[in-house]
């Protein structure tokens, strides 16, 4: 038959569920706190965790047992959310922006940018701030502490183009600080 | 400012250096006040960022929510868990396969129908992602035999959400997938010569489904998605002049 193959994907039996929840569950909070991070809304952020552990449940049988569990969950959290309305709206206004940050001279002197707590908040918008490729590049690197590799895995990019987001966003992270500083 | 060494810095305290690498930009920031001041400022945006970023915690009621739909019995799973559109879209599956088997419908039709389902089910329904049809196309590029032109959509109100290559029999085919307002759209794209049987030429709505369908340069095109028969018509449309040009 082949026809119901959403059926066919369940996982048949309770091994499989433990399994999958073995590997799952340690992830929770990360993949919660990174959905958070793309939607900006705790609503769509919980719809979003549940969509992608179902799927993610539903699909297990294509993971292949050996590869990088965390990249493949994390592009189906992606994945899901690039498609949602928020997310196509957040990729839909992405050329603009980047055109626009692009122009931006560059002018940080590294030393005048160390971070306190209280400047916490400052990093927090600017990092709101970023555009969604710039924004999700930083927060798998330096949140999830993800290796490159596993960053070029989970956005499907080439480690190059990783590297060259991170450049850029984190470029940006110390502009927005540093601009913010200067105007106090 | 600006040895050889202040480029590699962010690479360096990311620990993505080879370990020779890693071992040469240890020494010199010992005796290059620069660098190392460098170095300094970039590692506490990274531990800054590491601590802003780790901010949001999921509820309890969540975790034991996705907790349960991964242990529970299987019907309880999908009563719980399955978003109605999903649901729905199941319940379409069924429905195309009892009328299958009874014989009435034309296969490639089923075929195709059955991959739009199987897309929207699935968790990765493109392969590449994009808006941009100068990016989608040339995706296609060495993946499939033949090429095809993709309409501008300015001014229109679809959405290119991406494309994947797709089956049907052994024949690799293209299929984009279009969003209007909340419902997604598949084309299909295959040459005539390797399509298993004849595309039936129809226009219509079958059970909750529009289609259109047409032939042009040796291509057959076929339009799905649970839309009017007006949005799938337009988007024919567009289709159909992009193709010309
Ligand atoms: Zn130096």
């Amino acid at each position: 038959m082949g026809r119901l193959v959403y059926f066919s994907e369940v996982p048949k039996d309770r091994e499989t569920s433990a399994m999958f929840a073995e590997l799952a569950m340690p992830l929770f909070d990360q993949l919660y706190n990174f959905a958070h991070w793309l939607t900006q809304d705790r609503s769509e952020a919980d719809d979003l965790v549940q969509e992608t552990y179902s799927k993610a449940l539903r699909g297990f049988s294509s993971f292949q047992p050996g590869t990088n569990f965390r990249a493949w969950i994390y592009r189906i959290l992606r994945n899901t959310f690039l498609t949602s309305r928020t997310g196509l709206k957040a990729t839909s206004v992405q050329v603009e922006l980047d055109e626009a940050a692009e122009s931006i001279a560059e002018a940080e002197t590294p030393e005048s940018i160390f971070i306190d707590q209280s400047q916490q908040q400052l990093l927090q918008k600017a990092i709101e701030a970023l555009p969604l490729h710039y924004r999700e590049v930083v927060l798998l690197c330096d949140v999830e502490e993800m290796p490159y590799k596993e960053i070029a895995e989970t956005l499907s990019i080439p480690i190059g183009t990783v590297m060259s987001r991170l450049a850029r966003a984190r470029r940006d992270l110390r502009q927005a600080l540093q601009v913010k500083l200067v105007r106090r | 400012m600006g040895d050889s060494f202040s480029m590699k810095i962010e690479t360096y305290l990311d620990g993505e250096l080879s370990a020779q690498e890693m071992q040469a930009m240890d020494a010199h920031l010992r005796g290059c006040a620069s660098c190392s001041a460098d170095a300094m400022a970039q590692l506490h945006m990274k531990r800054a960022v590491k601590l802003t970023g780790t901010r949001y915690s999921p509820s309890p009621e969540l975790r034991a929510k996705v907790q349960r739909g991964i242990t529970q019995e299987k019907p309880v799973f999908w009563q719980r868990w399955l978003s109605v559109p999903v649901f729905a879209l199941l319940l379409i599956g069924l429905g195309l396969y009892v009328s299958q088997t009874a014989g009435s419908r034309n296969r490639i039709y089923s075929e195709l129908t059955d991959l739009h389902v199987a897309t929207l089910a699935s968790a990765n329904p493109v392969d590449v992602i994009s808006t941009d049809r100068h990016t989608v196309k040339p995706w296609f590029q060495g993946k499939i035999p033949f090429t095809f032109n993709l309409p501008e959509l300015n001014g229109s109100d679809f959405t290119l959400i991406g494309g994947r290559v797709a089956y049907l029999g052994q024949s690799p085919g293209a299929q984009l997938i279009y969003q209007i307002r909340k419902h997604q759209i598949s084309v299909f794209i295959f040459q005539d010569k390797n399509l298993p049987g004849k595309l039936q030429l129809t226009s219509g709505k079958q059970l909750s489904f529009s289609t259109e369908s047409w032939n042009s340069n040796g291509l057959s095109y076929f339009v799905i998605g649970d839309t009017s028969g007006d949005d799938i018509r337009r988007l024919g449309e567009l289709l159909k002049s992009a193709a010309q040009s």
